[in-house]
């Protein structure tokens, strides 16, 4: 399917995200430094690299956490600047999974599913219950619908920030190191979730230290060290024959 | 090889539960706590008995003038005499039942709010808000037909009450507004929200109130006079909605910044964040922090005194000054004292009643 993709000439339908000479300071410190990226419809990205190196920087300038000062981040055709009504667009248009899960937990799961659905969206209560059920089943929790989010595993947690991302039908999702806070036997079942969404075709960009997920779903592998962007390949040659000195001294203190 | 066999669950101890448990756990747990416990209870029954003598056994009830006082506790007699006075103040007894309809009246309107599971409760609170006021007003001030009670009349518990309940009720939403301000990044809101807690918690609510009642009419037009209560309600309103400022900012401060984050993320609207996300949560960690407000300004009410409204405290006291009932002040504090323990002590009771019904677990 990918490979389909690569051979038709690439037009900006196809263009999922475009960043273009990105830099960002947080006050002094420059942390991302002439960051350049092109991201089609459907590719599925990982990016590492050290901790301090910008990874989470980067993926939370895409839907506004962040604010970059300089260069173009273009996200489904619009420009995310300071223009609010894009930056409304674009938020609906991505969705995003934070390493702390951060549901909200003065409401149920069923609740946290509907409820950007129904202020943002504006859809009928009845219909974004029955979306939410469909995508916590997709979770596979939607026994725990009523329940609270303290009630919750971690990995549970994180699959319901999962289902309530996917309730606003976003086109790209954001992935800000989904396993890191979770204890080891819970991490394969969000992962099974990532990868079956992976293999519905769906834009994810996923900041990540599991070298096996990267193994399995991603198109490409992105290597950043330093705020700048040191490498980038498909799985196989990035894992098996990196360029850098940089990327290879990673790479053997993780695998 | 080790074999594990499962170990079967087994009851307690028994002297860690039932009453035995209970009191060797919690007052005789160590030498200084059985020491601690005996004196407790030493003190306890040498003053507690003579305390119920005086207040209840041996008290008087009935009569109406001081002669009816024969026994040695407490004259309740006078406190039966000057009942109206003390509730109402020197509001006309042919219209007392208007304050006491918009008592009711809101008294209703507040359980039916706070029952749950009531039907219409967006309906009830929208009524109790924009036209409960309107109806109070008319109600308690006269007008339409009303003969017109002027606000230096109103006095006792009935002012104490009013003072208290418009306070509150304009506190809390000032107060989540300078809260956000302040911690806006906007920079005017966010100056003039400090400027403005800073000043009001800066000075003592007597010098607000005398300013109010005093200093402002020097300034003011003559023809544009406020009247005196009216004053006392804003000074006491802002006063208030400084402290309550920042104890929600205080819960504001304690969310994680990730709530926030995934409201962004989802798309939701800065409205919409703060009213469904942020301040349902960060309400509910300071319910201590506001009814402890709350109950300050209900108290606080006492200072308008200063500024000669007559409020329960201040009608109890000069009713001491009279030369029929001189030397019954301990029954008239006691009296004011558990008046207002009851209305403090029930707003306690409900916070703690609201933090458990709002508790859903722990937080991540």
């Amino acid at each position: 399917m990918n490979e389909s993709t690569a051979k038709r000439t690439l037009t900006n339908e196809d263009l999922a995200i475009e960043v273009k000479g990105m830099h960002k300071w947080y006050g002094e410190f420059h942390v991302l430094k002439d960051i350049n990226l092109t991201i089609k419809r459907g590719e599925r990205i990982i990016i590492c690299g050290p901790s301090g190196c910008g990874k989470s920087t980067l993926i939370r300038c895409l839907n506004r956490l962040e604010v970059h000062q300089k260069g173009e981040i273009w996200v489904d055709g619009i420009e995310l600047n300071d223009d609010l009504k894009h930056i409304e667009k674009i938020r609906k248009d991505i969705g995003m999974v934070f390493q702390q899960f951060n549901l909200f937990p003065h409401l149920t799961v069923l609740e946290n599913c509907c409820l950007a659905p129904i202020w943002v969206l504006k859809q009928p209560r009845r219909q974004a219950e029955a979306a939410a059920m469909r995508y916590l089943e997709r979770v596979k929790i939607p026994d725990q619908a009523d329940k609270y989010p303290g009630q919750l595993s971690g990995g549970q947690q994180q699959r319901v920030a999962i289902a309530r991302s996917l309730c606003m039908n976003p086109n790209i999702m954001l992935f800000d190191e989904p396993t890191s806070a979770l204890d080891p036997e819970m991490i394969k079942e969000v992962l099974d979730v990532m990868v079956d969404l992976a293999n519905e075709g769906m834009t994810m960009l996923c900041v990540t230290h599991e070298m096996g997920f990267a193994k399995t779903v991603a198109d490409r592998v992105i290597f950043m060290d330093s705020g700048e962007i040191i490498e980038e390949n498909d799985p196989e040659s990035f894992f098996s024959n990196p360029q850098s000195d940089r990327t290879k001294l990673f790479l053997s203190q993780i695998l | 090889m080790i074999v594990h066999t499962p170990h079967p669950n087994l009851p307690p101890p028994s002297t860690s539960v039932g009453i035995i448990g209970w009191i060797r756990k919690n007052l005789f747990s160590s030498p200084l706590n059985s020491v601690l416990t005996l004196c407790a209870l030493y003190i306890i029954f040498k003053y507690v008995p003579p305390m119920i003598r005086w207040t209840l056994l041996d008290a008087n009830w009935a009569g109406s003038t001081r002669d009816a006082c024969t026994n040695d506790g407490a004259c309740w007699v006078f406190i039966k005499v000057r009942f109206h006075q003390f509730m109402f103040g020197f509001y006309p007894a042919s219209e007392y039942w208007r304050v006491i309809l918009a008592f009711g009246l809101i008294g209703a309107l507040i359980a039916y709010l706070l029952i749950e599971r009531t039907p219409k409760k967006s309906w009830v609170a929208a009524f109790t808000i924009f036209v409960y006021p309107i109806i109070a007003f008319f109600l308690f001030y006269g007008g339409l037909g009303l003969p017109v009670v002027e606000t230096y009349k109103w006095g006792g518990l009935m002012l104490t009450l009013i003072l208290a309940t418009i306070g509150m009720f304009f506190a809390l939403p000032f107060g989540i507004i300078l809260a956000l301000g302040r911690r806006s990044s906007m920079p005017i809101p966010k100056a003039l929200s400090v400027v403005f807690i800073e000043l009001w918690r800066g000075v003592p609510l007597i010098t607000v109130l005398f300013m109010s009642s005093v200093m402002l009419p020097l300034f003011m037009p003559e023809e544009l006079r406020i009247d005196k209560l009216a004053r006392a309600l804003i000074g006491i309103s802002l006063f208030q909605s400084a402290y309550m400022a920042e104890v929600i900012r205080g819960g504001l401060q304690a969310l994680p910044k990730g709530q926030m984050e995934a409201a962004d993320a989802l798309g939701l609207s800065y409205r919409q964040a703060m009213s469904l996300i942020i301040l349902p949560q960060a309400l509910k960690t300071v319910i201590p922090g506001i009814v402890n407000t709350f109950i300050e300004l209900f108290k606080d009410t006492t200072l308008v005194l200063i500024i000669g409204l007559m409020d329960l405290l201040s009608i109890v006291q000069s009713a001491f000054a009279d030369p029929k009932w001189l030397g019954f002040s301990v029954e008239g504090y006691v009296f004011a004292g558990l008046l207002y323990w009851i209305f403090c002590f029930s707003m306690s009771q409900y916070s703690q009643r609201l933090e458990r019904k709002l508790h859903t677990g722990h937080k991540r």
